[in-house]
């Protein structure tokens, strides 16, 4: 993991507590849903339900647990998977917080290392 | 093949002919020709009606406009020449001549039979009285009567129905659908007694009765007054009804003349044996005009039956025998369900009879139990059952097992004893569809059911998504669970979500007696499983604290649905909709100037006018949303919160300021209602609608609320609702100020808003409720109303804000933005 494929989306407090914001890539790819929990714990997943897409970061988020706003579909938070017994996951994206900010971990694409 | 003695004394080529061209004369012919024996008849018809076969039955429902006459052709000309049948219409046969068998016409056409069918059918009865002669007095048996009715209804006011029996009624339906005003009387106490018992009978006249028929029962009529036409109806106790049109309808008696001419042995019809045979070998009859072993006939099933058995008689079958079976009688007014069958009532104290009675669904049931067995049943509002029932009375089952069910219907009683219930879910194809939101069929339910070997309705709902979206289905999933695991998940207590044993009332009641502020107080008092509940509870709790609590509690955005969060109703490719109020369906030029502008400087794709007379701006970008709202808001326009449970839409018509038939200030009193009840929040969504007269053209009667507006004041309706659960609203009482209204209408909000489910609509509520109870605490209880309204008001004072202007202006802007971009690519 290189230094600089942790991109820095800003402080803690940008994300509303038992809440979540989306995150465009600039380049390309499916939106980011950056949650924070009521503990302030946070998490990063791709935007998308695993059922038929719906955007997570508008689900009402209890615990570690979003549910899909589109057909109540739950989703951990930290694996990004499916809450039993739906079967499915949404993939999750690796994230830290240094100094009050949220790091994800988003590896320059191939293509643009070698331009 | 047949047994062709009865055959063999025939000619070859044998000539039958047929009195009468009705329902039961024609088939009786369809059945003979289905016969190979049936070749060998040269048939003639004559029929004293100048028209083709046509479906009597189906006169009611020309009168009512829900069909024309040719829809009710049975059999068209082209069908007697392609079967070789001559036939004679509008010539009645006068005379059977049984020596030289011959019949003859009232023009004077002779023809030879070797059988002869008689199916004259019967004639309506009429009662001794003066003025019978008079014109605009009929009967409702044929084309002719129904030709008179029609006119009559295009050119005159007042009709009056005498007879409330099935063809009375349905008479009396049909006039009042064409817009005249109609009186019934009917000689006993309650409608249809020999059909109905007397709670059955009194729903019906009160359904009539509300749908505008006015009853005079226990009314016998004296005479028919007029000069040279009939003007009225005067009853033996006085009672004077004004008539423009009067209708006979108080039965029917076989037409028997011919047979009683011709010699053949006749009582109160012309009597058949099993095999649909006169005294006379050589002549059958059949239908209303026969009596077989005592009993004569009005109904159709009986009479199909007998034409099975004549026809094939006539085609030398000999072992054909009719039968006559427990029979059923249904109405013919729409939206008025009404069956019965058998025994109305106990014969003696043997005899069980067990009701369920619903008043506020309309819905009135009735078995009659008679050793083990079902004897009679009454059924009214709810009727799908009907021929089960009747199959049960035919089969004379056993029906002991079932005795505590029977009455819920077939359904709720072969769901709890297994073995019968097992049959209908067992017949069912697996690609049935149970679920519509989530497209679950049958198959899949049960299959979840048995691998996975669940047992309760919140689990399948979690394997398999069925009844997990709008519920409708719930009932069907719980009896294919009993089915397939034989599990009663009605038994099971309804809890408000898997984090608590508490149901609804019960969170409701912890709230106001331990006075419990947030959410976290509920969840410990009440021993929530999970820390921060769920997306199931959590928005039930946040809308239950804020209406305990109004300016005290705070809502919490994060436990609301996203629409609600965001002012605005997500749709399925993430963008959203905006529909701004138009106060009781009100618009200016400057309103439109500024929705048209919002929508070409945002590129808003569609632009669409709802159902509750607003218009919806669809595919908004969700980061456009505060900026659409601005310029919204500019122009004065607020949220017409179209995503929110709370008021949605004021329907209203355009009253007494000009339309023509306005009684009252129709659009006026919407627009007071809407502005004195918008941005509440409330269990589920709220419409209202206001019309200003019965015409009801706002839709009042389908609405949470609806007004309609009469000369006299004003009517108001609760607890109706579209949309898969079609329900009509009750009246809950007639007032006579506006004043009266608004008080009502904010008492009636504040009693759904304290003590309804969350997610559960008016219509619901009601119905599980009750109308009284609703009323009772409304229109009985004067004060309590008052206080209800007060309290209504005073949470509106923090309710009526728009969030569309504080977003616009800043409030909550992060959650319109996303994060500021990054570079990075995902795959």
């Amino acid at each position: 993991m290189n230094a600089h494929d942790w991109k820095n989306i800003g402080p803690l407090e940008s994300i509303p507590r038992s809440g979540s914001r989306r995150l465009c890539l600039r380049q390309a790819g499916r939106p980011i849903a950056v949650f924070r929990t009521r503990d302030d714990e946070v998490f990063a997943l791709i935007d998308e339900c695993p059922h038929k897409k719906g955007p997570l970061s508008e689900g009402i988020v209890s615990g570690k647990t979003v549910t899909c706003p589109l057909h109540n579909w739950g989703i951990a938070l930290d694996s990004g998977e499916a809450v039993a017994p739906d079967e499915g996951r949404a993939g999750s994206i690796p994230l830290r917080v240094v100094d009050g900010n949220i790091h994800v971990y988003l590896p320059e694409p191939a293509v643009e290392a070698i331009a | 093949m047949y047994i062709n003695d009865d055959l063999a004394r025939l000619p070859p080529v044998a000539q039958l002919v047929v009195i009468g061209n009705g329902m039961a004369a024609m088939r009786t012919v369809e059945e003979l020709l289905k016969h190979e024996g049936g070749k060998r008849y040269r048939i003639t018809v004559f029929g004293a009606e100048p028209h083709v076969n046509y479906n009597r039955i189906m006169l009611s429902s020309v009168l009512a406009g829900d069909k024309q006459l040719d829809e009710i052709v049975i059999n068209p000309r082209q069908w007697y020449e392609e079967n070789g049948i001559r036939l004679i219409t509008g010539d009645e046969v006068t005379a059977i001549d049984r020596d030289a068998r011959t019949v003859t016409s009232a023009s004077g056409i002779c023809v030879p039979y070797d059988r002869l069918l008689i199916a004259t059918g019967s004639k309506p009865l009429a009662p001794r009285i003066p003025g019978l002669e008079l014109p605009g007095v009929c009967a409702f048996r044929d084309i002719a009567d129904v030709d008179k009715m029609l006119a009559a209804a295009r050119t005159h006011k007042h009709a009056v129905v005498i007879g409330g029996g099935l063809l009375g009624l349905e008479a009396a339906w049909g006039l009042r659908q064409r817009g005249m005003s109609v009186a019934l009387v009917h000689l006993m106490p309650t409608l249809m007694e020999r059909q109905l018992d007397a709670a059955a009978g009194q729903l019906l006249q009160r359904e009539l009765d509300r749908r505008g028929i006015a009853f005079f029962t226990e009314g016998q009529t004296k005479e028919i007054g007029g000069v040279d036409h009939a003007e009225r109806v005067l009853l033996e106790d006085g009672r004077e009804i004004p008539a423009d049109l009067v209708v006979l309808a108080i039965g029917i008696r076989p037409r028997i003349e011919l047979a009683v001419a011709a010699g053949l042995e006749i009582n109160r019809g012309i009597v058949v044996g099993d095999d649909m045979r006169t005294s006379d070998p050589d002549i059958f009859a059949v239908g209303e005009c026969v009596e077989h072993r005592g009993q004569v006939f009005g109904l159709v099933a009986p009479i199909w039956d007998q034409a099975k058995v004549c026809g094939a008689r006539l085609a030398g079958d000999q072992a054909a025998i009719f039968a006559s079976k427990a029979l059923s009688t249904s109405l013919k007014i729409t939206g008025v369900d009404v069956f019965s069958a058998g025994a109305l009532m106990a014969a003696d104290a043997s005899d069980e009879e067990i009701t369920l009675r619903d008043e506020s669904n309309g819905v009135y049931k009735k078995i009659v139990l008679r050793d083990g067995r079902l004897v009679g049943v009454v059924l009214y509002g709810h009727v799908v059952d009907g021929q089960w029932y009747l199959k049960l009375m035919r089969d004379k089952e056993d029906v002991s097992a079932l005795r505590e069910r029977l009455v819920f219907g077939k359904a709720f009683a072969e769901a709890e004893s297994g073995g019968a219930q097992a049959v209908d879910y067992e017949a069912m194809p697996d690609d049935t569809q149970i679920c519509g939101c989530n497209g679950v069929c049958k198959g899949d339910i049960v299959k979840a059911i048995r691998t996975l070997k669940l047992t309760t309705l919140s689990e399948v709902r979690a394997h398999t998504k069925a009844s997990a979206s709008c519920g409708q289905c719930t009932g069907q999933v719980e009896q294919i669970l009993a089915y397939a695991a034989g599990v009663d998940a009605r038994a099971t207590k309804k809890t408000v979500c898997d984090c608590t044993e508490a149901d609804h009332d019960e969170v409701r009641a912890a709230i106001r007696t331990q006075q419990l502020k947030s959410m976290d107080a509920v969840r410990t008092a009440l021993g929530w499983k999970k820390p921060e509940g769920c997306h199931k509870c959590r928005p039930a709790l946040n809308y239950y604290l804020l209406c305990a609590w109004p300016g005290e509690y705070r809502d919490d955005a994060s436990s609301r649905f996203v629409n609600e969060r965001l002012h605005a109703n997500i749709q399925k490719d993430g963008t959203y909709s905006v529909v701004p109020r138009m106060w009781g369906g009100l618009t200016t030029p400057a309103e439109l100037h500024a929705i048209a502008d919002v929508a070409e400087k945002f590129h808003i794709p569609t632009v669409k006018v709802t159902g509750g007379q607003r218009i919806d701006l669809l595919g908004v970008k969700k980061e456009d949303l505060p900026a659409v709202w601005s310029d919204l808001g500019q122009a004065g326009l607020v949220s017409g919160h179209a995503y929110a449970k709370g008021l949605r839409t004021v329907k209203t018509c355009v009253g007494k300021e000009w339309c023509r038939f306005g009684t009252q200030d129709s659009t006026g009193l919407g627009v007071k209602l809407e502005k004195m009840c918008w941005g509440s929040w409330t269990p589920h969504k709220v419409k209202f609608a206001v019309s200003g007269c019965p015409r009801n053209c706002a839709e009042a009667s389908i609405k949470d609320l609806g007004v309609i507006c009469i000369d006299a004041g004003y009517d108001i309706l609760v607890g109706g609702n579209g949309g898969v659960d079609l329900r009509a609203t009750d009246l809950l009482v007639r007032v006579s100020s506006e004043d009266e209204v608004l008080q009502y209408a904010g008492a009636f909000m504040q009693l759904y808003r304290e003590e309804a489910h969350y997610m559960e609509r008016s219509a619901p509520w009601v119905a599980r409720v009750g109308i009284d109870y609703v009323k009772r605490r409304l229109v009985e209880d004067a004060e309590g109303r008052e206080q209800l309204c007060q309290r209504f008001l005073y949470s509106q004072t923090f309710a009526r804000i728009d969030p569309w202007h504080e977003r616009a202006s800043g409030a909550a802007a992060a959650a319109f933005q996303p994060l500021p971009e990054v570079a990075g690519a995902l795959a």
